[in-house]
């Protein structure tokens, strides 16, 4: 992995990255950005090399082949469903501790402030593992934005959230993107999410990038009427689609 | 390795220790048993055995001295093991934190729960067994250097383990010091082993602390030279564990297992 300093108009820059797992290729040759401002959506089936490829862009895997350039792991941060917190910490000591890692300037006004954004207020002194798995994710999300991210990676962000606290932590992460100083990766399986907030989308399937473009006019390029068609279809039918 | 990461790993034991009974009790809890149990039956062999010789300055004294070697241990590796058990260690490896500032934030905090036992042992074999360290002297802090020192890589050693092998392997880190007691000298003298034993005695740090402290008690002096063989084995193990442990996680990053770890999937 690159810190690049001089990537301006790239806060992550991904080229030919591919992981071998023994024979089998988990990501194959897959590059992409993300600009400032921009939300980037990375889609495909379970196994397709979605979490492969995050964890690879958060430096916890080694890539087989190829780069991952971002500005450095203090202006990146991440969410995703199947990484809690420490359930035997507070809402607010797990914010402390990670904030301390993260080196966040003013800690405790900074916690207290994504405690109020992320309506976490009553459960301050709460175990995280007490928790309901939305508030989980809502104290995931607060972590993820301790540090003001320059790149902010969602994994499924909004999978255990109710649809009214899901449409407002996509209204937050918009906002937050709309500053123009940072740029989200984002994985999702509700393709009517990823219409609405993604500005462009990588469809991958069996570790390869098969297609790309806006979600709102993708599906009419390739005869179909909405996202999940498309997204089905390529699920289906990977080979259809590659090349 | 920024002071404030180091000291986000050290706070993290806090608030466990702080919000949860069943972690600060065992602080003080088996020390006091040990201390108890050793300290009467060293009472009881002092009536038992030849004028002049005191068990409780030796026996006891070795017995404190190991089990403070053991929580030193045990403390890096619970600090451990509370990211295992909590699934935490995608959190904490894809942040700023480097395995370094982890690593110090562990042996940081074995620092403090080690010399939390230690005080309490202390207190007790001094109050309830009149032991007493002065007869040591100087001699003390290089003892209790040489065994904190070998603890940390011990357990540092023991926490390599477990990221390569998963947590299921957490068991083959609990009896280390049980295996290396043996031939540590820690309850007799070494001439009692046999001389297989006592070569393999001869690598092991504690051993030359506790013929040390044997020598003081009987003899009255003692050279410095086992003092410094063994500051010097304990530092090389430490070196030696802090590459193996940086080795096992590039391991662990290249095969993917510190993206997977977690109870469930990883056996």
């Amino acid at each position: 992995m690159k810190n690049g300093k001089a990537l301006m108009d790239k806060i992550l820059s991904v080229e030919g990255l591919r992981k071998e797992f023994g024979a089998v290729s988990a990501v194959d040759g897959v590059s992409f950005d993300v600009g400032p401002g921009e939300i980037v959506g990375l889609l495909g089936p379970n196994g397709a090399g979605k979490t492969t490829t995050i964890t690879m862009i958060l430096g916890v895997l080694e890539p087989t082949v190829g780069q991952v350039r971002i500005e450095g792991r203090e202006r990146m941060n991440f969410a995703a469903v199947y990484t809690p917190l420490p359930g035997n910490l507070t809402v607010t000591e797990n914010l402390r501790v990670f904030g301390l890692i993260y080196g966040v300037d003013d800690l405790s006004a900074r916690i207290e402030a994504l405690v109020r954004e992320f309506d976490l207020g009553r459960y301050a002194d709460t175990k995280a593992g007490h928790l309901s798995s939305g508030e989980q994710t809502r104290l995931c999300l607060a972590k993820a934005m301790l540090n003001s991210p320059r790149l902010l990676l969602l994994d499924e962000p909004t999978a255990s959230l109710d649809p009214s606290v899901a449409r407002e932590i996509r209204a937050k992460i918009k906002a937050f993107v709309a500053g123009g100083t940072s740029g989200v990766l984002w994985t999702s399986h509700n393709m009517h999410e990823v219409e609405e907030v993604c500005d462009r989308v990588l469809f991958l399937s069996h570790g390869k990038i098969l297609l790309q473009g806006d979600p709102r006019t993708l599906p009419g390029q390739h005869g179909h009427k909405t996202l999940e068609d498309l997204f089905v279809a390529v699920a289906r039918e990977p080979l259809s689609y590659e090349g | 390795m920024k002071a404030k990461r180091v000291y986000a790993i050290v706070l993290r034991q806090f608030y466990l220790m702080r919000g949860s009974l069943s972690r600060a009790i065992p602080l003080f809890a088996w020390v006091t048993v040990d201390m108890l149990l050793w300290g009467f039956l060293t009472r009881y062999l002092n009536t038992v055995a030849a004028a002049g010789f005191s068990f409780v300055a030796t026996m006891l004294g070795c017995v404190l001295l190991w089990d403070f070697f053991m929580r030193v241990m045990q403390g890096v590796t619970m600090a451990f093991f509370e990211d295992v058990w909590s699934r935490n260690f995608l959190n904490l490896f894809a942040s700023p934190l480097t395995i370094w500032e982890y690593l110090g934030g562990l042996v940081a905090s074995a620092i403090v729960t080690s010399s939390i036992g230690l005080a309490a042992m202390l207190l007790l074999a001094g109050f309830a067994f009149g032991l007493s360290f002065t007869v040591y002297g100087l001699m003390l802090a290089p003892f209790v250097a040489v065994l904190f020192i070998f603890g940390i890589a011990l357990g540092i050693v023991g926490t390599s383990l477990v990221l390569r092998l998963g947590p299921a392997s957490e068991w083959f880190v609990w009896p280390i010091p049980a295996l290396i007691a043996p031939f540590a000298g820690v309850f007799y003298p070494l001439s009692t082993l046999p001389p297989w034993m006592r070569v393999v005695s001869r690598l092991l740090p504690p051993a030359y602390v506790f013929e040390s402290m044997r020598s003081i008690v009987l003899t009255g002096h003692v050279s410095p030279w086992p003092a410094a063989a063994g500051a010097a084995l304990a530092a090389a193990y430490l070196a030696a564990a802090c590459w193996i442990f940086e080795r096992t996680f590039r391991y662990a990053v290249r095969s993917g297992l510190i993206a997977r770890y977690s109870a469930e999937s990883v056996s």
